[in-house]
C-alpha cells in the first residue's frame, strides 16, 4: 500500500459570488521515500494541494470531495485533535518564506523544544539535545549558540535550514515543501536543495516539492505532477516528463525557459495567461492557449491517456495513441495474412 | 566592368560593416568609479552617543556600491547580475538619477548627468526610461492606464495637442500587445503580465533610446516571463534600444545579454561578452553562480559549494570582498583589493588568482 494516496480530491472555495473549485479530480500516490514534484504557474492550485493534504485550508476553502489516505486513515475525516497528531509529527510542512514561518519573539531553541514537547513526553533537556542534533544535521555552524538566538539574527539561508530542521524534528514520513527556495538567492537555493535531497535520502523521507521551477524539479524529484487551472494535466516519472513531455502545456512551459532558447532569438512563448478560477473555459482548460486545439478540446474534458510511464490529459495525445494502436493492429493483421 | 562593380560593392559593404561596428562601439552611458553609501544611523540626534564622558557623533553606513565603472554601448543589452544585496539595483537607480552617487560620476553621451537638478535632467529623462520589478507597485492604482500612459507623453511633448497624445498612447499600447480600447480600465483589472506590458509601454511612450530594466520579469510566471522577454527583444530591434538589464537569473542573461557584468558586494568581479562568460567564466564567484543554475537535466547537480554567507555591506571585508567564501583565497586576497584586468578572451576580471595564473 502506498504511504499516501490521494483520490479524487476536490477543494472548493465558497465565495459570495458562488463556489469556485480550486482543485478537481486530483489523484496520485506517494511511496515511502519517494520524491514527488508538483509544478505549475501561480493559480494552478499547487499550494492549495499542499495545504489540503494536511487539511490546513482556512475558510472559505474546504475539501468538498475525495479522500486523502495516509497509513489507511482518511486525513479529510479526522478531527482537529487527531489531525494534530499527524501534522508536524508524521507529515511536516516547509513554507516559502522562513521569516514568516519562524516566530520572531521566540528563540530558535524555544521553538524547537516547544514542537518536540507537543508531540513527545520528554524532558526539556532531552528535547534540547534532540534540537541540537537536528541543527547539526542541517549543517548549522555553532548550533549551541544558534539555539539561543532569535530568527532575525540569522540570514535567509540559515533561517530556511532552521525551518528544515524543525520539519525534521519528529522524523516525519512525509515533508511537504511549498516553494522552499523561492525567497532565496541562487547559490543558497542550490545549497538548500542539495541539503533536502541528502536528508530525504538518508532518512528515507518522502518529499512533496511544490515549485514553479522545472529545473529544481528535474534535479530533485523522481515523479512529477504538472497542474493547470486546478487539475493535473500530466503526471509520471520526472525523467520522462523532462525529456519527452507529451502535454502541449508542459512542452510550452519547458520551451519557454530561456535555457531552452537560442541566445538572441525570440523565446517560444505560450500565448495568453492562465484563466481565473471563476472563468475556466469548458472542455480542456488549456484550449484557448493551445497550438494544437481541436473541436473536441473545446467541449469535452480530456481523460487521462497512458503514454509511456506518464498519464496525460490531452485529446491530441489520446488521438495519437489511438492512431498508433490502430496502425499496430493493422500491421499485425497484415503480418498474419 | 562587371568585375569593377562587384569590387565596388564589396568595398561599400565593408565600409558599412566598419561603420556598423563603429556605431556599435559608441558608448552611450558611462559610469565612472561610482560609490554609493547609505547612512543607517538615523537622524542627527540618533547619531549622538556618549563615549568616555564625551558626546560624539557616530555614523554607520551601508556601502552599496564601491568603485564600479561600467560603459554601456549603444544598441547593446548590458546585463548586471548578482545576488540580493550586491548593489545591482542601486547601480540602476543611480544611473537613472533616482539616487545621487556618494562619489564618482554618471555621464550620458559624454555629458555628466549625476550633478544636474530636476529641470536640467528633463531632456535626459526623455531619453532614459526605467522599468521596475513589481508591476503591482509601479502603476498608480487610481489612474486608468490611459491616464498613466498619457502623463509622460504630455509632459515631455508640451506642444502636442490631446489628439496627438492619444494617438501616440494608442500606438504604443498596440505595440506591446495591449488592446487600446482597454485604456479606460484601471491597473487592478489586468494580470501581472499585462501590467508589466503596460509599464513597458509607459517607458516606450516617450521614444527613449536607453532603458534601465530592474528585474522586469522576476515577479512573473514562467510562460509570462517568455512573453515579456520577447517583447523587450522585439522593442530593442524595432526601436534600436540600449538596455541596462538588472537580473539575478543567469539563464535570462545568457539568452538576452550582449555583455554581462557580475557584481558581488558592491564591486564588479567580472565583465565579459555573454558568450565568453558562459563558455569560460573566470572569476570563482561567477563560476559558483553559474554552477548553481537549476538546469533541466536528469542527473545529479554538480554545483560549486560556497562556504559561509555573504558578509554585510556595513563592514566590508578587507582586500577582495569575496575572499571569505572563495576556495582559492590566499593572503594577498585578504589584503589587497584586486583590480579589473583584461583576459585573453576579451573579458575583464578582478581576481588575484586569475592574474597570478592560479586558476
Amino acid at each position: 500500500m502506498a504511504l499516501l494516496e490521494v483520490k479524487d480530491l476536490e477543494v472548493g472555495f465558497g465565495l459570495r459570488s458562488g463556489e469556485v473549485k480550486a482543485l478537481r479530480n486530483i489523484s496520485f500516490s506517494l511511496e515511502r521515500g519517494e520524491r514527488l514534484g508538483v509544478v505549475g504557474e501561480s493559480g494552478a492550485g499547487k499550494s492549495v494541494l499542499g495545504f489540503a493534504i494536511l487539511n490546513l485550508l482556512s475558510r472559505p476553502g474546504y475539501i468538498s470531495n475525495g479522500e486523502i489516505s495516509f497509513e489507511g486513515k482518511n486525513l479529510a475525516d479526522l478531527s482537529a485533535a487527531e489531525l494534530r497528531s499527524v501534522r508536524g509529527n508524521r507529515i511536516s510542512m516547509i513554507f516559502q518564506d522562513p521569516m514568516m514561518t519562524l516566530n520572531p519573539v521566540l528563540t530558535i531553541g524555544e521553538q524547537m523544544v516547544e514542537c518536540l514537547l507537543a508531540h513527545h513526553k520528554i524532558s526539556k533537556q532531552d528535547a534540547r539535545k534532540i534540537a541540537l542534533q537536528k541543527l547539526q544535521q542541517v549543517y548549522i555552524p555553532s548550533p549551541e549558540t544558534r539555539l539561543d538566538q532569535y530568527p532575525h539574527e540569522l540570514s535567509g539561508g540559515m533561517r530556511q535550514r532552521i525551518v528544515i530542521a524543525i520539519g525534521l524534528l519528529m522524523d516525519p514520513d512525509i515533508i511537504i515543501a511549498d516553494e522552499p527556495t523561492t525567497a532565496l538567492d541562487v547559490t543558497i537555493q542550490a545549497e538548500i536543495m542539495e541539503l533536502m535531497l541528502e536528508l530525504c535520502e538518508r532518512n528515507n523521507v518522502a518529499l512533496i516539492l511544490i515549485t514553479h521551477d522545472l529545473g529544481v524539479v528535474s534535479q530533485v524529484t523522481q515523479k512529477t505532477i504538472v497542474m493547470y487551472a486546478g487539475r493535473i494535466i500530466e503526471q509520471g516519472p520526472t525523467k520522462e516528463i523532462i525529456n519527452d513531455a507529451q502535454h502541449p502545456y508542459t512542452q510550452g512551459l519547458m520551451n519557454a525557459l530561456p535555457q531552452m532558447g537560442i541566445p538572441g532569438q525570440r523565446l517560444n512563448q505560450i500565448r495568453g495567461s492562465m484563466p481565473p478560477l471563476q472563468r475556466i473555459p469548458t472542455g480542456c482548460a488549456f484550449n484557448p492557449r493551445c497550438n494544437y486545439v481541436m473541436e473536441s478540446c473545446k467541449h469535452n474534458l480530456p481523460e487521462f491517456t497512458q503514454s509511456g510511464g506518464c498519464q496525460v490529459a490531452c485529446h491530441m495525445v489520446a488521438e495519437m495513441k489511438r492512431e498508433e494502436q490502430a496502425a499496430r493492429l493493422q500491421s499485425q493483421e497484415v503480418g498474419q495474412e | 566592368m562587371n568585375n569593377m562593380t562587384e569590387q565596388h560593392s564589396v568595398t561599400a559593404a565593408e565600409a558599412a560593416v566598419t561603420q556598423n561596428s563603429e556605431t556599435a562601439q559608441e558608448s552611450l552611458v558611462q559610469i565612472d568609479d561610482l560609490y554609493k553609501k547609505f547612512s543607517i544611523s538615523g537622524d542627527f540626534l540618533d547619531q549622538l552617543k556618549f563615549k568616555g564622558g564625551k558626546l560624539v557623533r557616530e555614523q554607520e553606513h551601508v556601502h552599496a556600491i564601491n568603485g564600479v565603472s561600467l560603459e554601456v554601448m549603444r544598441g547593446e543589452a548590458l546585463c548586471v547580475v548578482g545576488e540580493s544585496g550586491c548593489g545591482k539595483s542601486t547601480v540602476a537607480r543611480t544611473v537613472m538619477g533616482l539616487l545621487k552617487p556618494s562619489a564618482g560620476s554618471v555621464s550620458y553621451q559624454g555629458e555628466r548627468i549625476d550633478n544636474l537638478n530636476d529641470r536640467q535632467l528633463m531632456p535626459y529623462r526623455r531619453k532614459m526610461q526605467m522599468i521596475f520589478q513589481n508591476p503591482y507597485a509601479s502603476l498608480n492604482p487610481r489612474m486608468t492606464i490611459q491616464e498613466t500612459l498619457m502623463e509622460p507623453v504630455a509632459l515631455h511633448n508640451p506642444n502636442w495637442n490631446a489628439t496627438e497624445v492619444r494617438d501616440k498612447v494608442h500606438e504604443v499600447m498596440f505595440s506591446v500587445g495591449i488592446d487600446p480600447s482597454w485604456g479606460e480600465r484601471y491597473s487592478h483589472e489586468f494580470s501581472g503580465g499585462q501590467r508589466q506590458r503596460i509599464s513597458i509601454a509607459r517607458a516606450l511612450a516617450v521614444d527613449p533610446e536607453f532603458i534601465v530594466a530592474d528585474e522586469p520579469i522576476s515577479a512573473l510566471d514562467v510562460s509570462i516571463q517568455a512573453q515579456v522577454l520577447n517583447l523587450l527583444m522585439d522593442a530593442q530591434e524595432q526601436r534600436n534600444l540600449t538596455y541596462l538589464f538588472i537580473t539575478h537569473d543567469l539563464s535570462v542573461v545568457e539568452h538576452f545579454g550582449t555583455r554581462v557584468a557580475v557584481m558581488y558586494l558592491g564591486t564588479l568581479c567580472e565583465l565579459a561578452p555573454t558568450r565568453t562568460l558562459f563558455a569560460k567564466p573566470r572569476h570563482p564567484y561567477t563560476q559558483a553562480l553559474m554552477s548553481a543554475i537549476p538546469r533541466l537535466e536528469d542527473d545529479r547537480p554538480q554545483h560549486i559549494k560556497l562556504t559561509g554567507e555573504v558578509p554585510t555591506p556595513v563592514n566590508l571585508p578587507s582586500g577582495c570582498v569575496f575572499h571569505g567564501r572563495c576556495p582559492y583565497a590566499n593572503d594577498r586576497c585578504k589584503q589587497q583589493i584586486p583590480q579589473l584586468i583584461t583576459t585573453d578572451e576579451g573579458g575583464q576580471v578582478a581576481c588575484h588568482a586569475v592574474e597570478e595564473g592560479r586558476i
